[in-house]
């Protein structure tokens, strides 16, 4: 049976029909076509997955589309500003935080929940934080310095933080 | 995934009739266990019926001398709770580490404990605590509630509405925790009621259980200390690739002596 559900978008309207079965990460990629949001392990582990539902950072590969309905949804491609990265992003490309980047859009909307709630997140916390994204690039050192630059840029002392972070 | 029906329910009592017109549907809380689950064929309900949405059963409040949970608040709510926080943080840290921070985002108490999953963290808090778990039927105590690997003593229509923990003098959780999937490999909950010491264990065994022995111990000493020579039985212990029986029961001890020594309300 079809469910027809309307939700917000990156800023955008959504009606869609959808079966009960549907994954909310297969509908952004396979229907929307919002491929910016990866599925790796598939089975909630891995973080690749990992979008904004009212603001807070959920799997979306452990979500039906069905569920969503009425809620505001963000995706990585809903944070950049057209050319202007987010400080997330930007921070990730400056510190080096990714090498074959398919980690990286489950680790900036991670992140980014975290920053939302937290601007001055140590070490520690960040590690802890990322529990749920896993990245068998980088050793996650780079991927800690972006948060913590892009936790600096937000807070709008990015010059300071970057100069003790060389 | 495999097709089956969806039901959006917008009230307790509209579940009710729908659990009841579908014998063989399970509702969906936050879906943290059952989506994955059923991804895998692990569960196959043909139908769901979803009150993850409904606010009435969200929110945490100090009632007396007890802190009462809605069934459907999610894990970082519960960690994050202000109130919480400040009146009985030894629950908030128990929330603070399930899973991650996305697991928690979506996880629900009410879910976590109808799921009785042999390594959540949810049972033995309940179950130290002394809590109170009332359902859309009736209220009930925590040592009748749990009653087997994934099984409680809930009916197929039976819903969870909150939970009543009782406040403790002292209370810690703490857990080995699986590295990949945050699951305890052995957790153990500690509280010192004016009642006698409860002490529960997740993880070790095919269902939270009470380590009587370690509570009769804790009874005459309420000290780290008085475990010192205190050896946990393997036998019927889970005995799997991420720990062998010996080996949990030796954490379970080590689990027990750390919860000790941090208990606090």
């Amino acid at each position: 049976m079809a469910h027809n559900i309307e939700f917000r978008l990156n800023g955008s309207t959504v009606s869609e029909s959808v079966t009960a079965n549907l994954l909310l990460v297969d509908l952004l990629r396979d229907r929307l076509r919002l491929t910016g949001t990866h599925v790796a392990c598939d089975t909630s582990q891995c973080g690749a997955c990992v979008i904004h539902v009212n603001g807070r950072s959920v799997k979306s590969c452990s979500l039906l589309a069905v569920q969503v309905d009425g809620c505001d949804l963000t995706t990585i491609e809903g944070l950049a500003r057209g050319a202007e990265l987010h400080p997330l992003q930007a921070a990730f490309r400056d510190c080096h935080g990714l090498q074959c980047g398919f980690c990286t859009p489950g680790m900036i909307m991670s992140a980014l929940d975290l920053l939302q709630r937290d601007s001055y997140p140590d070490e520690q916390q960040i590690r802890q934080w990322l529990e749920g994204n896993i990245c068998r690039c980088t050793g996650y050192h780079n991927i800690v310095r972006a948060i913590q630059a892009a936790a600096a840029s937000m807070r709008g002392d990015a010059v300071v933080q970057a100069m003790d972070g060389d | 995934m495999y097709d089956f029906d969806y039901y959006r329910a917008e009230s307790i009592e509209q579940a009710r009739e729908l659990l009841a017109a579908n014998s063989e549907a399970r509702l969906l809380a936050g879906g943290m266990t059952l989506l994955p689950a059923m991804k895998m064929r692990l569960a196959a309900p043909p139908a769901i019926v979803d009150i993850g949405h409904l606010q009435d059963l969200k929110g945490v409040c100090v009632d007396g001398d007890a802190v009462v949970i809605g069934a459907l608040t999610t894990h970082a709510e519960v960690a994050d709770s202000e109130v919480l926080r400040t009146v009985f943080p030894a629950l908030a840290d128990v929330a603070a580490h399930i899973g991650d921070a996305q697991v928690r985002n979506c996880g629900t108490l009410g879910g976590s404990l109808a799921n009785n999953d042999p390594s959540a963290d949810y049972p033995a808090a309940v179950l130290a605590l002394d809590a109170v778990i009332r359902t859309s039927h009736r209220d009930i105590a925590a040592d009748e509630f749990f009653t087997g690997m994934f099984e409680t003593v809930l009916a197929a229509d039976e819903i969870i509405l909150s939970v009543r923990f009782p406040l403790p003098l002292f209370a810690a959780y703490v857990k080995f925790p699986n590295p990949a999937s945050r699951y305890a490999i052995v957790g153990v909950m500690v509280a010192k009621h004016s009642s006698g010491v409860r002490v529960a264990v997740t993880g070790a065994g095919a269902c939270v259980f009470r380590a009587r022995d370690i509570e009769a111990l804790l009874d005459q000493r309420f000290d780290e200390n008085a475990l010192q020579d205190f050896a946990f039985a393997a036998d019927d212990l889970n005995d799997d690739m991420h720990a062998s029986a010996e080996y949990r029961a030796h954490l379970v001890v080590v689990m027990a002596r750390r919860a000790t020594a941090a208990a606090r309300c």
